[in-house]
């Protein structure tokens, strides 16, 4: 048997189900891993004696046969999901001591089929950033390095520290949540498969709020595959949440038929954008070439909004977000500082303190574009704009099943980089942000090596909650890529 | 449209957030970065678009108004900076 850490999520499943191995020594091993591997940066709680009781309880639950979909399988969980009786700071000072006294829903899901909790992974400030640099505890590492550079990487963010965690087989899997590439952009930075649901598949409750017209849980894991069984027990109808959806959740990992023929795949024309690696254009190319000698039909769309998705967003989430992070004023939870007596100079002096650049940016942009005179030229605009994307999509999908285009415009970066133009940092997600603005799920999976050795990905657009579709044609063409670089030094 | 300082100053009383002198001027330089290159939106025809409410198509549920939670004051002062007796503490706003 390879190291318990390099085992997939799936694989592990089917050993703990044939009693093969415990999740005792699953979870110990990875406990070990994690302690092991903390000089990446990529958990700001560790949970190691919580852990090791929930794997004696789930190796009791299989004994008796009551053994859930998850049991005993050591993941990680991104610090935004609110878990009850653990420190949970979305990366922020502001809630560095905050404990909440509640689970949200998708971790309660995920402990309801047995799942075992390592930590709770590091992030850019409330999930605001594309690099993880945002954090108020640190960046983040990427296991990976470029060939002969010794440099450190950015995992990509705003899910950093669970991309690194997965990556460097310390977690089997992990949540992220994504708001405009959050789980898509550092999958494809660290060489892993994610993928951001469609709005409303997974409950926002108990998550800590960025934009709520944008925001969704997904999984992260090593395969198609993974990502399918993680997402099955993460979804699902919330009464907390009015705009989780009421629908059945399917057999996502019954999904992977291996069998694409007929179906058509899109190609936007829009997403050659000036500017994309050579590389990456290779790939994209040899993407589509897998995809037709599986028996799919590929076919160019236009989605003539694409170049517009950025700008729009960048009104619409920083206006979300100025009213979401209005909460955070030192009264009823969080950093207080008390500034000089009054209760106004209080408010001030903790959001002061308690945020960083990043955040205080983008409060500072929404409350602008939502002041008066400002509110239709700006954000009515940019909602404007966001339907007129959304109709761009529905109209490639009355002729396609799925699109195909790159993650991100480039690999991975170096820890420093990018750091000093907030525009050229909003680069990143240019390929992410348009079918975030339009509600619809995404994956990312890792299909080749940079020049430099680094993971380059390849994302699946697909249909509103068309998740079975998106996680078909990404196995297929997982299969295809046949990605198993490792990061250096895990090589076996 | 460009940001100047007095506009930064005007929102960041907005959002309650206090910026120290120094920092006013590159900010403001940054926000007007960004917010010229948010402007490119204005080149869309927009002309009888709805504005975007809701990328589900759904009508949203509605339920019993009815109790279905409460009893948990001290967890909901449990994250309280400062509380006594069963209440946030804040100072005095009233002379």
């Amino acid at each position: 048997m390879a190291a318990l850490t390099h085992l997939g999520l799936a694989e592990a499943r089917d050993l703990l189900v044939r009693k093969e191995l415990s999740s005792v020594e699953l979870t110990e091993a990875h406990v070990r891993a994690v302690a092991a591997a903390r000089g990446l940066n990529a958990f700001i709680t560790e949970t190691p004696d919580q852990a090791m009781a929930a794997a004696r309880e789930s190796d009791g639950r299989r004994a008796k046969g009551e053994a859930g979909l998850l049991d005993g399988l050591p993941i990680a969980i991104k610090d935004l999901f609110c878990t009850r009786g653990v420190k949970t700071t979305a990366g922020s000072r502001i809630l560095g001591n905050f404990v909440p006294p509640y689970e949200s829903t998708v971790t309660a899901n995920l402990w309801r089929a047995g799942a075992v909790m390592l930590g709770k992974t590091n992030l850019d400030e409330f999930a605001m950033g594309s690099s993880n640099m945002t954090s108020a505890f640190g960046g983040v590492e990427n296991p990976w390095r470029r060939r002969g550079d010794n440099r450190p990487l950015v995992p990509g963010g705003s899910s950093g520290g669970s991309a690194a965690a997965v990556a460097a087989r310390i977690a089997l899997g992990a949540t992220g949540t994504d708001t405009g590439g959050s789980i898509r952009q550092p999958a494809a930075f660290s060489g892993i498969t994610g993928l951001k649901p469609t709005y409303g598949r997974c409950s926002r409750w108990g998550v800590i709020a960025f934009a709520s017209s944008l925001d969704q849980p997904g999984p992260m894991g090593r395969s198609v595959r993974d990502c399918a069984l993680l997402l099955g027990g993460m979804a699902g109808h919330d009464p907390k949440d009015s705009t989780s959806v009421p629908r059945p959740v399917p057999d996502y990992e019954a999904a992977l038929s291996g069998d694409i023929r007929g179906l058509t795949v899109g190609i936007p024309k829009e997403y050659r954008v000036d500017g994309m690696s050579a590389e990456i254009e290779r790939l994209w190319d040899q993407g589509i070439d897998w995809l037709k000698a599986a028996g799919a039909n590929v076919r160019e769309v236009s989605l003539p909004h694409t170049t517009y998705a950025l700008p729009t967003y960048y009104i619409i989430a920083p206006a979300e977000a100025s009213s979401n992070l209005a909460r955070y004023d030192g009264v009823r939870y969080g950093l207080r500082e008390p500034g000089e007596g009054t209760l106004e100079s209080l408010y001030e002096t903790t959001r002061a303190a308690g945020f960083g650049d990043e955040v205080k940016r983008r409060i500072l942009i929404g409350t602008y574009v939502l002041s008066a005179g400002y509110y239709d030229a700006y954000y009515n605009k940019a909602r404007q704009v966001r339907s007129l994307i959304a109709r761009d999509f529905a109209r490639a999908f009355a002729e396609v099943d799925v699109l195909l285009t790159p993650t991100a415009p480039t690999a991975a970066f170096a820890m420093g980089e990018n750091m000093d133009d907030p525009v050229a940092m909003y680069l990143n997600d240019v390929f992410t942000v348009p079918a975030s603005l339009a509600g619809l799920p995404g994956l990312s999976l890792p299909a080749g090596l940079s020049g430099e050795g680094l993971p380059l990905g390849l994302q699946l657009i697909g249909r509103a909650f068309d998740e079975e579709t998106v996680i078909r044609v990404g196995g297929v063409l997982e299969a295809a890529a046949a990605f198993d670089a490792l990061p250096p030094g895990l090589e076996a | 449209m460009s940001v100047d300082v007095e506009t930064v100053a005007r929102i960041a009383r907005l959002a309650r957030l206090r910026i120290e002198p120094e920092k006013m001027e590159p900010l403001a330089r940054e926000l007007d970065g960004i917010l010229h290159w948010i402007e490119q939106l204005q080149d869309v025809d927009t002309e009888g678009v709805a504005p975007m409410t809701s990328v589900v198509e759904m009508t949203l549920p509605l339920r019993e108004d009815a109790v279905t939670d409460g009893g948990i004051a001290e967890d909901v002062l449990a994250n309280a900076p400062e509380a006594a007796h069963g209440f946030f503490l804040v100072p005095k706003v009233v002379e």
